[in-house]
């Protein structure tokens, strides 16, 4: 049984620094929040991160934590989970750490499928090192390293997870306190690596840079909520997405009178459809958001552990019989006296 | 050895000659297996009862281009009486398998000494590949030693003619009727060696059956070719060993066994994380096996993540360990800068091989001493353990277990590219004979406030290790300094001053608990001292013992405890007039020599990817004696 807790059980007595009206208040609160309904006790908990504003995060969570070293810690937390397979193990990243120092890490993590869950800052900026473009800023981002804005195309934190095999992908916003803690949820439902991209403001380096779906205004007319089994609409059920099989692409159409006849349904467990709403280019499309993908395999450190067990079963463990195997001989007491 | 064999090949009478020991390689083409031949010599050397060290010198290359120089595979042996520490200086004896593998290695032949080869491979075109312009079968150009030249290709082909294997394969058994040769030579039991191919081919009898009738037809071979030409038996003395149970092993193998040990002493799981680089990959593939004995092995990504993973087991509660070769320890580094500040119990086994860069994968170098000792930012230190032979492998690296569970720290194990493959024979211990340092996690509840977790024991000054998933005590470690007295992050500078005398202190104190150094050979004072580390301990201690008998005044100290030294060391190295390092580099272990005790230690350096001969040690005793004098 599993003593109850309450958000502040998972506060430390250390103070939060991050710069005042970062996004990443707003996702520790939700985090902080959410543990309590996932049930989890804090000893059995483990945040890992690497470096970067957002890999302070395990610093303020009252739970085991390493804070290690920049693109590292899905490698850690491999190491943690493999080694005891018990812990539940969440890995705080932003895009920098995750897809640019760490990117290798991240591909084999996700590949492996790993029993964690990734929480991936994006904020499109490198932030604790005061500013630069990161993998993820858009063409043309004027930063200190980039006067003149940068030229390379950014990753798209997502499609990259897709590609690299992950199994669950979902994407959320800092502030959104409804949706947050629900995708949270769902992400440590899943068994194997849970890939949750959240949009992350820098207030100081890239303010603003996704108000264009963020904002109140917007949100109605450019956020997609994709739930399974419900059509694929947005701007108030106005419009919604279609499919079109001679050209594999899909479009944007306008509903009328609520008829979502030929609109695309939500389907978590269709990769190709999460595909499709991960690449949709935004602005002509809108952002999707919610439980992108969700197809449930079996877990890497299961995989190791049943391979352990079945490797040494029916095997006597003797060390000393160990160091005796192979090519030996043995010299006699007397055969030594005698020379 | 050298003047006892020399009357050995001279001696013209039909009936065995006798030597005390014999040097022995066998080389040829990467295909030809060469390593193969010589493991199963080795095999039957140890069934002899003689001593033996063995010395494999294969290329980079998987299969270089056939019938070329740089495609030739070599391995050695030095076997017989007790007391062999090396592979031999010289060969006594070359088997060349085709004209690129007696170009290569016919030069370190002893003079005098018998070449045997396969004339067969001898066509113009392989003279030509190997860069002969002549055929040296011919030229005379052999005239130094004592050649036995014949068609082993042919002989191999008429011996397994009536299994009807297509040539290639049916060439395929030349080593095996080369080893029955070397059989016959050496008066060497077959039925093990017919046993094991029987069990190699065990899913094709009929091949195993070509083998076992090309290693017959070798033998047969001496027996008959016996009468003329320079073939004859020799009658090698056997060691008299100390009464136990033997069996050979590789330095890999050894270390492999010496983690298992370690951690079961430990009372812990074993975690391995290792990303596969020539010359260390032997060691994950030995414990890729070991699963029963609480073994999770983890091939990562890259070095960063195997290093990466095994600190975080050892933060879950197993034993950390990762392996590698220099490269991959030099992308290791930032993460052991992680190990030593978050100080976590932490293994790092560097088979060394040349360097830099990529350098020299398959060859063997002693150049990543300053890389083991200095190689990270910050302060940043360690404890650094070196292995002299196979057989050490195995005590150091339950040392190595040791150090780091006692005092939270990494310990890296300096082995090489010579003392992994190497085989020698090891007298096995008994466990019960080690003494067990259970880890104790630290479960007590803090009683009011958080816990700390660089809590110390004052003595040792290793911190607490607390499990993630024990009650009360959730705490956060990580790379940012972190306060004395609260574990939280600290930025002050007294709090960094005090962290950096602590993790300074914590590796310097266990000097304290480490055995003296003692001199391997020699007194305790004198005119010389050779000082080494590593695999040079057989030729120094050769060199030494008959510079010794010779009446020099020369001792001989080896070290284990490279990092922290231990205590004594610098009042012994003071009591000698002179001090001489041989090293496989160009002075590192010097260097922290002078830097620790401000003495005039003085490198010999070799760096061709060739272990020292005895008889370069030997020279470089008297010259330093010489020059006092």
């Amino acid at each position: 049984m599993n003593a109850i807790t309450t958000p502040a059980d998972w506060a430390t007595d250390q103070e939060v620094r991050w710069c005042p009206g970062c996004g990443d208040y707003a996702i520790l609160k939700a985090v902080q929040r959410t543990m309590p309904e996932i049930g989890t006790p804090p000893e059995k908990t483990v945040f890992v991160s690497g470096i970067g504003c957002s890999s302070r995060f395990p610093y303020y969570m009252e739970t085991y934590g390493f804070h290690t070293i920049h693109g590292r810690a899905p490698a850690v937390a491999t190491g943690i989970k493999l080694a005891n397979p018990d812990l539940d193990v969440w890995i705080i990243t932003g895009d920098g750490d995750g897809l640019s120092i760490g990117g290798n890490h991240m591909l084999h993590l996700l590949r492996r499928n790993l029993d964690c869950q990734v929480l991936l800052f994006n904020n499109e900026i490198y932030g604790l090192t005061k500013g630069q473009y990161s993998p993820t800023s858009r063409v043309g981002t004027r930063s200190p390293s980039t006067p003149f804005g940068s030229v390379d195309r950014p990753a798209n934190p997502c499609s990259f997870a897709l590609g690299a095999g992950a199994r669950f992908i979902a994407r959320t916003i800092d502030t959104a306190q409804k949706a947050l803690p629900e995708i949270l949820k769902r992400a440590h439902a899943h068994k194997g690596t849970s890939f949750v991209e959240i949009f992350q403001n820098c207030i100081v380096y890239n303010d603003a840079v996704f108000d264009a779906f963020t904002d109140k205004k917007a949100a109605a007319d450019h956020q997609l909520h994709c739930e399974h089994g419900q059509p694929l609409v947005f701007a108030k059920g106005t419009k919604g997405l279609a499919f079109d099989a001679g050209t594999m692409t899909v479009s944007v159409v306008d509903i009328a009178e609520g008829d979502t006849t030929g609109i695309m349904v939500h389907d978590e467990y269709n990769r190709i459809l999460a595909q499709l709403l991960i690449d949709m280019p935004f602005g002509p499309f809108p952002m999707a958001l919610g439980v992108i993908w969700c197809s449930p395999a079996s877990t890497f450190e299961a995989a190791v552990v049943e391979q352990n067990v079945a490797a040494s079963a029916g095997k006597a463990v003797d060390l000393d019989a160990l160091l005796r195997r192979g090519q030996s001989w043995e010299i006699a007491a007397k055969d030594f006296h005698t020379v | 050895m050298a003047t006892a064999l020399q009357t050995a090949f001279d001696n013209t009478h039909p009936a065995k000659t006798h030597a005390e020991t014999m040097v022995v390689r066998f080389a040829g083409d990467s295909g030809d297996g060469m390593q193969l031949t010589g493991g199963q010599f080795t095999l039957s050397t140890a069934l002899a009862g003689e001593d033996f060290a063995t010395f494999p010198d294969f290329p980079a290359e998987i299969r270089a281009p056939q019938g070329t120089t740089f495609g030739v595979s070599a391995f050695q042996i030095n076997f017989g009486a007790g007391g062999i520490e090396t592979a031999g200086d010289e060969p006594d004896v070359l088997v060349a398998m085709n004209p690129a593998a007696l170009k290569v290695n016919v030069g370190d032949l002893r003079p005098g000494g018998l070449v045997i080869i396969d004339s067969g491979e001898f066509s113009a075109r392989n003279l030509a590949k190997a860069g002969y312009a002549t055929n040296p079968l011919e030229d005379g150009s052999l005239a130094r030693w004592q050649v036995m030249a014949f068609d082993i290709s042919r002989q191999t082909l008429t011996a397994v003619k009536a299994f009807g294997l297509g040539n290639k394969e049916a060439l395929r058994c030349k080593n095996m009727w080369t080893l029955g040769l070397a059989l016959w030579m050496f008066d060497r039991s077959r039925a093990p060696l017919i046993e094991w191919l029987r069990t190699k081919f065990s899913k094709n009898p009929h091949l195993a059956e070509a083998n076992a009738a090309a290693l017959n037809a070798g033998h047969a071979y001496g027996e008959t070719a016996e009468l003329d030409g320079p073939l004859k038996q020799f009658a090698v003395d056997a060691a008299e060993a100390a009464p136990g149970f033997y069996r050979t092993v590789t330095g890999g193998e050894s270390l492999a066994l010496g983690l298992v040990a370690g951690a079961k002493l430990a009372g812990l799981p074993m975690f391995f994380g290792s990303y596969p680089i020539t010359p260390a990959s032997p060691i994950l593939h030995a414990l890729a096996r070991l699963k029963e004995f609480g073994v999770t092995t983890f091939q990562a990504e890259d070095e960063i993540a195997a290093i990466a993973s095994a600190i975080g087991a050892s933060y879950a509660g197993s034993l950390g360990v990762t392996s590698s070769s220099g490269p991959g320890i030099a992308l290791k580094g930032e993460a052991l800068g992680l190990a030593i500040i978050t100080e976590l119990p932490l293994i790092i086994v560097n088979s060394q091989r040349g360097g830099p860069s990529t350098g020299l994968p398959t060859k063997t170098e002693q150049s990543d001493l300053y890389q083991a000792v200095y190689g990270r930012n910050g302060d940043a230190p360690l404890v650094v353990l070196a292995t002299r032979s196979p057989s050490d492998c195995f005590e150091v690296a339950i040392e190595a277990c040791r150090l780091a569970t006692q005092f939270m720290t990494p310990v890296m194990v300096l082995t090489d590219g010579y003392i992994a493959n190497a085989a020698e024979p090891w007298r096995v211990p008994d466990m019960a004979s080690f003494e067990p340092f259970p880890v104790t996690f630290h479960t007590e509840l803090h009683p009011e406030g958080h816990i700390n977790p660089y809590q110390r024991d004052p003595d040792t000054l290793a911190r607490i290790w607390i499990k993630p998933g024990t009650p009360g005590l959730t705490h956060r470690i990580g790379g940012i300094e972190k306060g004395v007295a609260t574990g939280n992050i600290n930025y002050e500078a007294d709090n960094h001053q005090a962290m950096t005398d602590i993790r300074r202190d914590k590796v310097a104190n266990i000097a304290r608990v480490l055995p003296p150094q003692t001199v391997d050979q020699g007194s305790e004072c004198g005119r010389l001292a050779l000082v080494g580390w590593g695999s040079t301990y057989g030729p120094i201690r050769k060199g030494v013992q008959r510079a010794r008998a010779r009446g020099l005044d020369v001792a001989h100290i080896h070290l284990r405890h490279i990092w922290p030294l231990p205590a004594n060391l610098g009042d012994l190295l003071r009591s000698y007039d002179r001090i001489l390092v041989p090293e496989m580099n160009t002075g590192q272990l010097k260097t922290v020599l002078r830097d620790q005790f401000l003495v005039d230690a003085r490198p010999l350096s070799k760096v061709s990817g060739q272990p020292f001969k005895i008889a370069e040690i030997e020279a470089a005793i008297e010259a330093a004696l010489g020059e006092r004098a």
